[in-house]
């Protein structure tokens, strides 16, 4: 086999060339990076929501949205608050008007006014992203676009996400929905823009009462910690499997 | 915030009792669109395999029109995707970032691999006429058969050995990739129903027989629509001959029409298809209520109460029941085959209604509807996009691109 100079050089650029291409693909971690990936992290953000102490006021909806940047008249929050009045006759109504955001202030509920002496109990549970330990919702996304962060907390790039609504599908809790201005997957995220710098979140903040809480799970000395672990708490819908990390106290059978 | 924003969802979807303030209809027609697609592509291959690889002579007209209108479909398959994205520019990334963790991400390779399949299985069959055609052609005068003449060049790619041995092994290479179609246009189907079926949050979703239901309601629309056409493409010829001055080279009697005999024989396999997807889907339902788990409440109140007239009577009377009576009572016609196929494609289309919306129908809440307005007049780009005339722009388009793709590859043979 022969092969002029002229041809070698030529067919060494190429491959030289080609062969950079891919290379160029690959990110090159810094050691810190590197080793933040591999070591466990000593943070994971938990949530404790006290129903006792809701009473349903909607500030934190408020301060949600602002903090947040949802629309603020958008039908979609990543907060809400519910309403639940459990009638003497044994039926459940429950509402949550534009997510409790300007509070519950009338007696209508799914169309009918309820005498408040009809009422057998009634109570208000606040929801957000329950940032659970096994999300479908990062599982089942096509793209990759929203992944969990080494400390629990589930978040979407909006530059990437390509807004195929799978990951509002898989949400058992409904807590997902559309940026109704960037039209892209959108959730609660802990505030976690808050969160890292050691504050906390906007709902958390804006509530009067301290319904809400927000701590390091893997701190034994943080009070959300201590709560959760002296306390009888419950999570929703354990059921799917999904390991959520917001924990109630005083979750009645009757909140879906 | 000053900036402007909109809540299209919001516009189609009407909510009642208890529903959680996140949720709407998201996946609206358009995910109807997309299941029937890909359902349509999957039939008419495996129609047209049925014949090349099961030698099913019966079906061998069949075969070569099947396989052309299956490729058509299958460049629409992705369209009703890109109308639904909110980001549709970046649906490339579904190829280029796939989270295989996500039944969605697998679309890149399934939809590529089985395009690749169908391509190459055309190119086989259709080999011997490109290379008769280029050779038909060559030194012709005229702009247009000097164009003709290049792409027919192009397209046989350089293989112009048409000897009875070359043919042979093009025969074989048919039948291969046939065999592998199969799997691989079960699996872009059956993938299509493990999309839904894998949703835990949704409870009419979740259960392992979608991906067979998908495969076999696939199958079954394939088949009607691929016979459908046929029978209308045939009759049109058949009628424009006879009732046109101009001279055509052939006479309408020996265009004959669709053939009653091919017809018949074709809808045997079609019941059969018919049956297994029905069988399942009842299953389905009888276990849904003999388990009678957590959502069954809920579950039960939207099949026999708000979907009621879209499950039993749409889906199951007009569209499986009535058909099926159709094409088993004796004396089959070309008008009563044609008249039941379009009931038959009717009800595969209300099974994926009901599956997208109706799944939408009940809250996460288990304590609320939602109800699916399918926007009719197209106010914006969304309403456009989202709405009827979204889905018949998707629904017109494999027949458009079919039109023009038999233009080159003709696939639908008159008897001499």
């Amino acid at each position: 086999m022969s092969i002029s100079r002229r041809d070698f050089l030529i067919s060494t650029l190429k491959i030289a060339a080609a062969s950079a291409l891919p290379l160029s693909a690959f990110k090159i971690l810094s050691p810190a990076e590197a080793r933040a990936s591999v070591e466990a992290s000593t943070v994971r953000w938990g949530f404790i929501v006290d129903t006792y102490k809701c009473v349903g006021c909607g500030f934190c909806v408020k301060a949600c949205k602002l903090e947040n940047e949802v629309p603020y008249e958008a039908p979609v929050t990543r907060t809400w608050v519910e309403r639940y009045l459990i009638l003497k006759d044994g039926r459940m109504v429950a509402d949550t008007p534009l997510g409790g955001r300007d509070g519950f202030t009338s007696l209508e509920i799914q169309e009918e006014v309820v005498k408040p002496e009809d009422v057998a109990k009634a109570f208000f549970v606040p929801k957000l992203c329950n940032q659970c330990e096994n999300p479908p919702c990062v599982q089942v996304c096509p793209v990759g676009a929203t992944y969990q962060t080494a400390d629990g907390v589930v978040l979407v790039d909006r530059t990437w996400c390509i807004g195929c609504g799978y990951c509002i599908m898989a949400c058992p809790y409904g807590v997902r929905f559309f940026h109704p201005v960037y039209k892209v997957a959108e959730k609660c995220t802990f505030c976690y823009h808050r969160i890292n710098k050691g504050m906390k979140t906007a709902c958390v903040g804006a509530c009067p009462f301290g319904a809400r809480q927000i701590g390091n799970l893997k701190d034994p000395n943080d009070p959300v910690t201590k709560t959760i672990m002296t306390q009888r708490v419950a999570v929703l819908k354990d059921e799917y499997g999904t390991k959520p990390q917001v924990y109630y106290i005083g979750l009645d059978e009757n909140v879906r | 915030m000053t900036e402007a924003w909109s809540y299209p969802e919001a516009l189609w979807t009407v909510k009642d009792m208890f529903v959680y303030p996140n949720e709407y209809i998201y996946w609206s027609v358009q995910i109807v669109m997309y299941p029937l697609m890909t359902g349509l592509v999957a039939g008419a291959f495996v129609l047209s395999s049925l014949y090349h690889v099961f030698g099913l002579k019966d079906l061998k007209d069949m075969a070569k029109f099947s396989l052309v209108f299956s490729f058509a479909l299958l460049l629409v398959a992705p369209m009703p995707l890109m109308f639904h994205l909110q980001q549709p520019l970046r649906g490339m990334e579904v190829f280029f970032t796939p989270h295989f963790t996500s039944a969605i991400s697998a679309f890149g390779i399934v939809f590529f691999s089985y395009s690749i399949v169908v391509a190459t299985e055309i190119w086989f069959v259709y080999r011997k006429f490109f290379v008769e055609q280029a050779l038909a052609l060559k030194g012709k005068e005229g702009l247009g058969n000097s164009l003709k003449q290049k792409l027919y060049a192009l397209l046989t790619l350089g293989a112009y050995d048409i000897s009875e041995k070359a043919l042979h092994k093009d025969e074989k290479a048919v039948k291969i990739l046939a065999g592998i179609g199969i799997p691989v246009a079960c699996f872009l189907h059956g993938y299509a129903g493990f999309i839904f079926g894998s949703v835990k949050a949704n409870a009419l979703w979740m259960t392992p027989l979608m991906p067979v239901i998908f495969i076999m309601s696939a199958i079954v629309s394939g088949i009607a629509l691929c016979m459908l056409t046929y029978i209308v493409i045939m009759e049109w010829k058949k009628f424009r001959i006879k009732t046109s001055r101009k001279a055509w080279d052939v006479t309408a009697a020996e265009v004959g029409g669709a053939e009653v005999d091919l017809i018949r024989k074709t809808s045997r396999y079609l019941i059969g298809f018919m049956i297994a997807a029905i069988t399942l889907e009842i299953l389905d339902l009888v276990f849904r209520g003999y388990t009678a788990v957590k959502s069954w409440e809920i579950l039960r109140s939207v099949i026999y109460g708000k979907d009621f007239v879209d499950i039993f009577i749409l889906q199951y009377t007009i569209g499986n029941l009535l058909p099926f009576i159709m094409l088993v009572l004796p004396g089959l016609t070309i008008r009563r085959t044609a008249i039941a196929l379009v009931l038959v494609i009717f009800g595969v289309f209300m099974m994926r209604w009901n599956v997208v919306i109706g799944g939408q129908a009940f809250s996460l809440s288990f304590a609320g509807y939602m109800h699916y307005k399918l926007p009719f007049i197209p106010e914006n780009i969304e309403t456009y996009k989202e709405g009827f005339f979204g889905a018949l722009t998707i629904g017109v388009m494999p027949f458009a691109l079919f039109w023009v793709i038999n233009k080159f590859i003709p696939s639908l043979k008159y008897h001499k």
